[in-house]
């Protein structure tokens, strides 16, 4: 039982931190609190639903044509709305405000397109990609079921879900850590005046990086079917908060931190879910404030936030 | 400021007692009133202190389990339970003051995980015997719409005149010096932490009292129902859309935009949901300090 929670809550954190990902990116950027995260989230699990029941197309593939569409649909949204937001007294406190309005519109335009009604994928749609991708390292083919992991069984979804979401933490990385606009992008999140008085080119780093935390939201979202339950127009404003909880309980700006704030949520979630079930719930927002409150830098933090 | 009495606080007042002969929809109006307390609340404390609390309604919620439960457990009188509703408010403000050491956006998040843990709390199955859990409150004994009707009205009018005291104080104009710098306001001889905790504590007193009268006026509800994220929301766009740190502005804007919302949101949510965001991103790119701010422009000075 303990380590069943153990491990499920690892695959359950990973999962968590991918959800938190590009709000951080976003946040620690340009200071913009992108209330609409969990909106874009769950944009990216319709279009994964559309694309499944449509066109048959696995969720896997899904993943990257979620994550280019998106970075496409978020690279003109920086400019129409960012620039003028920056230019204003407190570009904080009004993002908040403005993404908060984005949310209601795309929760509004989304329930008045396809209503309220709950949709969810098929659950073993994940597992055959997990079956083909263990076939291809194993020599022979793997059969689409359950996967065992020292002893206890998951659902094959929860373990690819996982998967990917560790990669997408990894590549992340390594886009801030091995890339010139990565590095770029660094600059930014420490200095931004003295990233502009050295010559970057700061709208088009900070609009790469705003399309690159819509297009993580949307790779999250595919996955959601499986690791939040069926998706609904209205799921996005719980899902921001959780993103928040994740981030909080990690740092800013560097994503190993959100991975560890994930996991850390990711566990303890569980664990609540195994022994108090009924009071899981409370956790997020306890935790939440109480490391608000005692670390404001996150458990990883070094640099010191206004808080 | 007895000129602001007159010409805001008595006609607004006026308004909401005369309208009942004349209007039928009394919980339309009832809702008038109760938005209206909310948005003035809220402005105490986002106007005059800059803190914005995306969690208000944890107060609200926390006024109307407070009153329920006296009623249902002790079987207190409504006018005692509403004080204790209110009490029970202002406690949970004291609890949380601590997030007042955040700011900005950090201190919004916090007290919305707050409310929500709160909802979580007070909807909790375990507690059934006590809360009712998530099968929701009946107030069927006190149930008294002419009498609790007078009383929001009642409430309106004391947190219209703490408003109106605000704007034209000592008090008012320390809060909007510490909005404005906090360490410049501390050298010039202000409490910045007492007065912001007075401001903090006065605008959960005025939510505690609206939600204690809202539950003796609906006196059945659920947990979702006074813990909906709706009402802080609701009440942030109103004093954002008329203009913060001002009396009338709240006002008009519960006035405009709930009317909008009484003309098309109950039957079509999700088309006013859309006007609604796209009101609010307008807003703020275009006109983020309200609608009184188009009078303050052309250099009318707003009460």
């Amino acid at each position: 039982m303990f380590l069943y929670s153990l491990l499920a809550g690892f695959l359950f954190g990973l999962y968590f931190s991918l959800i938190g990902l590009g709000l951080n990116l976003v946040f620690s950027v340009m200071r913009v609190v992108n209330l609409a995260h969990g909106d874009f989230l769950m944009l990216g699990a319709f279009l994964a639903y559309w694309l499944f029941t449509l066109f048959a197309v696995n969720p896997v593939p899904a993943v990257a044509i979620a994550f280019a569409g998106f970075v496409i649909v978020g690279l003109p949204l920086y400019y129409l709305l960012v620039p003028r937001l920056l230019r204003a007294e407190n570009p904080e406190m009004l993002s908040f405000i403005l993404f908060f309005g984005l949310s209601q519109v795309i929760e509004a335009v989304t329930t008045i397109a396809f209503g309220t009604s709950e949709r969810s994928i098929p659950g073993d749609q994940l597992g055959r990609a997990v079956a083909v991708v263990a076939g291809l390292f194993a020599g022979h083919t793997v059969e689409n079921g359950p996967v065992e992991l020292l002893g206890n069984t998951f659902p094959a979804s929860w373990v690819a879900s996982g998967i990917v979401s560790g990669c997408a933490v990894l590549l992340v990385y390594l886009y801030l850590y091995r890339t010139r606009l990565g590095y770029l992008t660094r600059a930014v999140m420490d200095n931004r005046a003295e990233a502009i008085a050295t010559g970057i080119d700061v709208h088009r780093v900070c609009a790469v990086a705003f399309g690159i935390g819509i297009g993580l939201a949307a790779v999250a979202g595919v996955f959601a079917p499986f690791m939040l339950g069926s998706i609904t127009p209205a799921m996005g404003t719980e899902v921001t908060v959780t993103a928040f909880a994740v981030i909080v309980i990690g740092s800013l700006g560097n994503p190993l931190g959100t991975a560890f704030g994930g996991v850390i949520y990711g566990i303890s979630y569980m664990l609540m879910q195994s022994y108090y079930s009924s009071w899981a719930n409370v956790l997020p927002y306890v935790l939440l404030i109480v490391i608000l409150l005692l670390r404001p830098s996150g458990l990883l933090g070094r640099q010191v936030r206004r808080a | 400021m007895a000129r602001h009495l007159l010409l805001i606080l008595l006609p607004v007042v006026a308004a909401f007692a005369i309208l009942p002969s004349v209007y039928t929809n009394h919980l339309m109006l009832f809702n008038f009133i109760i938005f209206m307390t909310l948005a003035q609340g809220l402005n105490v404390i986002y106007g005059f202190t800059g803190y914005l609390p995306f969690g208000y309604v944890g107060f609200f919620g926390a006024g109307s389990y407070g009153f329920s439960l006296m009623v249902i457990h002790l079987q207190a009188p409504p006018f005692v339970a509403l004080l204790i509703g209110a009490a029970a408010a202002v406690a949970l403000a004291l609890l949380l003051t601590p997030l007042l050491r955040l700011s900005g956006v950090y201190f919004s998040i916090a007290n919305l995980a707050a409310a929500l843990a709160v909802l979580q709390v007070v909807s909790n199955p375990n507690l059934e015997e006590i809360t009712k859990g998530p099968y929701g409150i009946s107030l069927r004994g006190v149930f008294n719409p002419t009498l609790s009707y007078g009383t929001a009205v009642a409430v309106l009018a004391a947190t219209l005149a703490l408003v109106i005291y605000l704007r034209n104080s000592h008090f008012g104009m320390a809060l909007k010096a510490i909005r404005e710098d906090p360490i410049s306001a501390g050298m010039a001889g202000i409490n910045v932490v007492r007065e912001r905790v007075v401001a903090w504590l006065l605008s959960a007193l005025i939510a505690g009292l609206a939600g204690g009268v809202f539950a003796w006026y609906v006196s059945v509800f659920y947990p979702e129902t006074v813990f909906s994220v709706e009402f802080s929301v609701f009440a942030i766009v109103f004093v954002l859309f008329g203009g913060n740190a001002t009396v009338i502005g709240p006002i008009l804007g519960v006035v405009i935009l709930y009317g909008i919302y009484n003309a098309v949101g109950i039957s079509t949510p999700q088309y006013f949901q859309l006007i609604y965001g796209v009101l609010i991103m307008g807003l703020v790119l275009f006109l983020p300090n309200g609608l009184v701010s188009l009078l303050q422009r052309w250099g009318i000075d707003v009460p």
